[in-house]
């Protein structure tokens, strides 16, 4: 390569990278040289103690160290083999990890109820009132507060919930399984738009559905699957992703799949047409129903990622409405967290900004996995939900390349000429290049009992990052001989 | 008078546009004076040396921006609003087509990159350049402000490597026919250049063009490459290229003056590289130079080194000696003029302006200027002086927080009407600058500057008599002839290249003087 870099300069074309000056590049083109034009900032943002610690952990040439490179080769591709499947739905106490009658299960990372936003206290009374151990919201708040009752992230049980994420012992959950690692993901049953326990909300009429869901929604769809046998959702996934869903912000496309699929197991289970309508209704009215089942796929195909040593890939985003928190693969369980951000969209008529509660849920695991925000590409039908326009969506998944390992040869974006979606995020790269993941999420009313108040973008505050990279560099440097390092 | 100072956090803009920015605030109603900066430590303290001081502004970070203004009755967020237009416009430029952020990005998507061009901040240069180095990238590093320590370094490791440093403060150089940074569009032959100045290089490769010859490849060292510390590595590295390239069939060296050691290592290098070859250290005196040594060719000026490269591949026309000087030109202009007339010589090219001073000193002429040596006749910092003068207006002094003149040659015809105050001053001298990279009409901006000195001139009975030399060819996007038209019209006298142009200076200078 020495010799030959020398004597072949000469001799090739010229390639050229511009960094800096445009014009430098914009002339060049212009005598037909071909130049790839570096939109240039700080590496960083200039922070020298991230410089540092990013030096610790890359060659000269601004490349991992080969042990990195081979962890994080590792963590995407458990992450592209997974084969997230449903295989049935049971109850929450029968099948969740470590799941007790006094245990109430909750998005994000670890929270305290004193610290808990609007929303989240809101979810967490209705829950209790719907296990019964409260009789109203006065009393399910004071049980809250009195220490008898456990709180603990549905992310630390093998489960996910969107927005307060509140999971309790009778509700019924979804089975997904990651047949390639033979490992489990819950989710409960998504309840719909409006006034939902999710968004905080625990009216009698909330407290009543989540009663119905778990005396026929779920027995109904139960005896459905297993006439069906399990439905591969990687399958089903990808193909919603062609018909423009991102499965987080727009779930049209896969609840109607799944609708599909169903169907006629469903008229033949034992329920009766009336209940069999009901139930179809239920699905059909709600575009969202098929999220908590899209969260639960992406969650069992990334816990296998989570503790490889070495690897800098993201396993865990989550948010609980007071804190963003990340979890990376080479640093098992830890969370690294800040102040929950405020979603940038648009509101529900009657609501405002001043209405929103902070950036809330586990829905971000979508991302994590490579879709949502990162296959905003695939769904224009919603990028004016965040403010934008179909350029825009192109532009945000392509950004997401910049800070992804892989791209998901199972899930491939229409528009982008069946690209795959960017997937596996690492972290140095976060840091380095300044770009934040893309998350579509839907916002709460900040106060509990209201529920949804629009939809929107959001960023994870960068110090989560920061925190992990500072974390991650730490680590390495203990435990790599520092002879070794130059 | 109440100054307004704005911070938008993580908000990275390049510099030059943040200089074009900045001028257009300062055009709006009611502004006194605007800056618009990111907040790195040097800018932050230029900024409290102009009497701005905020809280936030200690604060803010080197990817934050700072934007200050001193108005009397301008509101903050009419300001806010000007300049989120301002941004706004150019980021849409940015967004229509989607860049990779970083080099290690860009390599990504286009693994046959061979060459990285890097003008991004002094204090983030060395570190980029030291990548792309390691990732066999040939580089041209614009950027100044990097410490010599770095230059070494990246040096090395470019030649444990077998690549080019093209830098720091390369301002020119042309691979494989491609004009990069500021540059001429010359034609393709068999004349191969090494430089350590940016101007040199591209007065040296529009003679050639000019004189009918080609380059084959004209490649830039930074101004410092021949200094002892740096011992001319990549000048060295060039004429090793050079001399291995089967195209190139004549080798010159361009350089300010270098110390014997590292003049001796580069002839060294000359000999050894077998093939013909041309010297010029500008502004050396001749005594000092061995000029049998090795069969090598030293010049007196750029042109003269560009006549003999194209002697020696074989162009003879026009490349005998025409450095004389039509006698009856200068007794016209000369005619003109008051005997006491004096000079002012405004070079926006360095070494264009060096080769002037040179020149002039070769004729005995007293010329005070930033570019001398001598430490009575050398001008610091930007007050006007008197007697003859050049100024090289691409000094640090003139261009703290202010573009370049070549990127904005308006910021000379300022000068120029400054130096027009002193009555005595008659003659005046260019250079003119073309290519990529420079402003898209530098002769029609010093048109007007010639016009409206003369006018000055008129006004106390005086003449003015102005020269100038184009360095340019027909091939730049401005156009060789249409800029001479352009300057022919405001009665500026166009010689044939930078020396001609300080000969006939100097003539007409000599005549005045002994009219007394």
């Amino acid at each position: 390569m020495n010799t030959g870099a020398r004597s072949n300069l000469f001799q090739n074309d010229l390639v050229v990278v511009n960094m800096g000056l445009a014009s430098f590049g914009e002339n060049l083109r212009r005598t037909g040289t071909r130049v790839v034009q570096v939109d240039w900032r700080p590496e960083a943002r200039g922070n020298p103690e991230m410089l540092a610690a990013l030096d610790l952990l890359r060659g000269t040439d601004g490349e991992l160290l080969p042990e990195i490179t081979t962890a994080n080769t590792e963590a995407v591709s458990r992450l592209l083999k997974a084969r997230p499947t449903i295989t049935g739905i049971g109850r929450a106490i029968d099948l969740i990890p470590e799941m007790k009658k006094n245990l109430v299960l909750h998005a994000g990372p670890p929270v305290s109820w004193e610290r808990m936003c609007g929303p989240m206290r809101g979810a967490v009374i209705g829950g209790l009132i719907y296990e019964g151990l409260a009789k109203n919201p006065d009393e399910a708040a004071s049980l809250a507060a009195s220490g008898r009752i456990a709180f603990d992230p549905c992310h630390h049980h093998q489960s996910v919930g969107p927005m307060a994420g509140v999971i309790t012992a009778s509700m019924p959950v979804w089975i997904v399984e990651n047949t390639t690692f033979q490992n489990r993901a819950y989710s409960t049953l998504n309840e719909g738009l409006g006034k939902v326990l999710r968004y905080g909300a625990y009216s009698d009429e909330v407290i009543q559905r989540l009663r119905w869901m778990e005396r026929v929604l779920a027995p109904v769809l139960a005896e459905a699957i297993a006439l069906h046998g399990p439905i591969d959702l990687v399958n089903l996934i990808a193909q919603a992703l062609q018909m423009g869903d991102e499965v987080h912000n727009r779930n049209r496309a896969a609840t109607s799949l799944l609708i599909r699929e169903l169907a006629p197991h469903l008229v033949s289970t034992k329920a009766g047409a009336d209940k069999v309508a009901e139930v179809l209704r239920f699905m059909h009215t709600n575009d969202h129903f098929f999220l908590n089942l899209s969260m639960a796929a992406c969650k069992s195909a990334l816990d296998p990622t989570l503790g490889i040593a070495n690897s800098t890939m993201i396993s865990t985003m989550a948010r609980n409405g007071t804190d963003f928190g990340i979890r990376v693969s080479g640093l098992g369980n830890r969370w690294f967290t800040a102040s929950s951000p405020k979603v940038d969209g648009l509101y529900l008529p009657g609501f405002s900004e001043a209405d929103a509660a902070p950036d809330i849920g586990d829905s971000v695991i979508t991302e994590t996995a490579g879709l949502g925000g990162f296959a905003m590409a695939a769904a224009p039908a919603i990028v004016q939900f965040v403010g934008g326009n179909v350029s825009r969506a192109l532009a945000f998944t392509r950004d997401m390349y910049e800070i992804t390992l892989a791209e998901n040869p199972a899930y491939r974006i229409p528009t982008l000429d069946f690209r795959g979606t960017p997937t596996g995020i690492e972290l140095t790269r976060v840091v380095a290049e300044g770009i934040l993941p893309v998350v579509n999420t839907g916002i709460a009313h900040r106060e509990p009992g209201i529920g949804m108040v629009g939809a929107g973008l959001v960023r994870p505050p960068m110090a989560c990052f920061e925190a992990a990279l500072q974390a991650f560099s730490k680590t390495f440097r203990n435990v790599t001989n520092p002879q070794e390092k130059r | 008078m109440p100054n307004h100072v704005i911070i938008l956090k993580d908000s990275y803009y390049d510099s030059v546009l943040l200089m074009r920015i900045s001028r257009e605030v300062k055009s709006l109603a009611g502004i006194e004076d605007a800056a618009v900066v990111m907040a790195t430590p040097q800018n932050k303290s230029l900024l409290s040396s102009a009497g701005y001081s905020d809280p936030e502004m200690d604060k803010a970070g080197p990817n934050d921006l700072i934007i200050v203004v001193r108005s009397t009755n301008i509101e903050r967020d009419k300001i806010e609003s000007a300049i989120a237009d301002l941004l706004k416009a150019d980021r849409h430029i940015e967004e229509s087509e989607h860049q990779p952020r970083s080099l290690t990005a860009a390599l990504r998507t286009a693994s046959e990159i061979n060459l990285a061009i890097i003008s991004v901040p002094g204090l983030y240069a060395a570190r980029e350049a030291r990548r792309a180095l390691e990732r066999g990238l040939h580089v041209l590093l614009f950027s100044d402000n990097v410490s010599i320590e770095d230059e070494i370094s990246l040096k090395l490791q470019a030649l444990r490597r077998g690549l080019l440093m093209m830098g720091p403060d390369c301002g020119t150089a042309i691979i494989n026919g491609k004009p990069l940074a500021f540059a001429n569009v010359v034609r393709s032959g068999s004349i191969g250049i090494v430089g350590a100045s940016g101007t040199g290089i591209q007065e040296m490769t529009c003679c050639i063009h000019r004189l009918g010859g080609g380059i084959s490849q004209a490649i830039g060292t930074g101004g410092r490459d021949l200094s002892d510390r740096v011992g001319g590595m990549m000048t060295i590295q060039g004429i090793e290229m050079l001399s291995a390239d089967p195209t190139t069939q004549v080798i010159v060296v361009i350089s300010k003056p270098p110390s014997p050691q590292v003049a001796e290592s580069v002839l060294k290098s000359l000999a050894k590289a077998s093939k013909p070859a041309v010297v010029h250290f500008v502004g050396a005196n001749e005594s000092s130079l061995d000029r049998k040594k090795n069969a090598i060719v030293f010049a007196d000026s750029l042109a003269g080194a560009a006549e003999a490269a194209c002697r020696l591949v074989g162009f003879t026309a026009g490349t005998e000696a025409i450095s004389s000087i039509d006698p009856g030109l200068v007794s016209r202009l000369s005619a003109q003029l008051r005997p006491d007339t004096k000079l002012r010589g405004l070079f926006c090219g360095g070494t264009t302006g060096q080769e002037a001073l040179a020149l002039l000193s070769r004729e005995k002429l007293e010329i005070r200027s930033n570019l001398q040596k001598d430490k009575t006749l050398r001008i610091t910092g930007t007050q006007c002086v008197s007697g003859h003068v050049i100024l090289d207006l691409g000094d640090d002094a003139f261009t703290v927080g202010r573009p370049h003149p070549m990127i904005e040659p308006v910021l000379r015809n300022e000068r120029l009407h400054l130096e027009m105050q002193d009555s005595e001053v008659g003659v005046l001298l260019f250079d003119c600058l073309l290519g990529y990279g420079s402003h898209e009409d530098p002769a029609g901006i010093l048109a007007e500057g010639v016009r409206s000195s003369r006018a000055i001139a008129r006004q106390r009975s005086t003449e003015l008599v102005a020269v100038a030399s184009i360095t340019g060819t027909e091939l730049d996007p401005q156009g060789y002839q249409n800029q001479k038209h352009k300057l022919e019209d405001a009665d500026v006298i166009v010689m044939e290249n930078n020396r001609q142009a300080v000969l006939l200076a100097a003539a007409v200078l000599k005549q005045c003087a002994s009219h007394h």
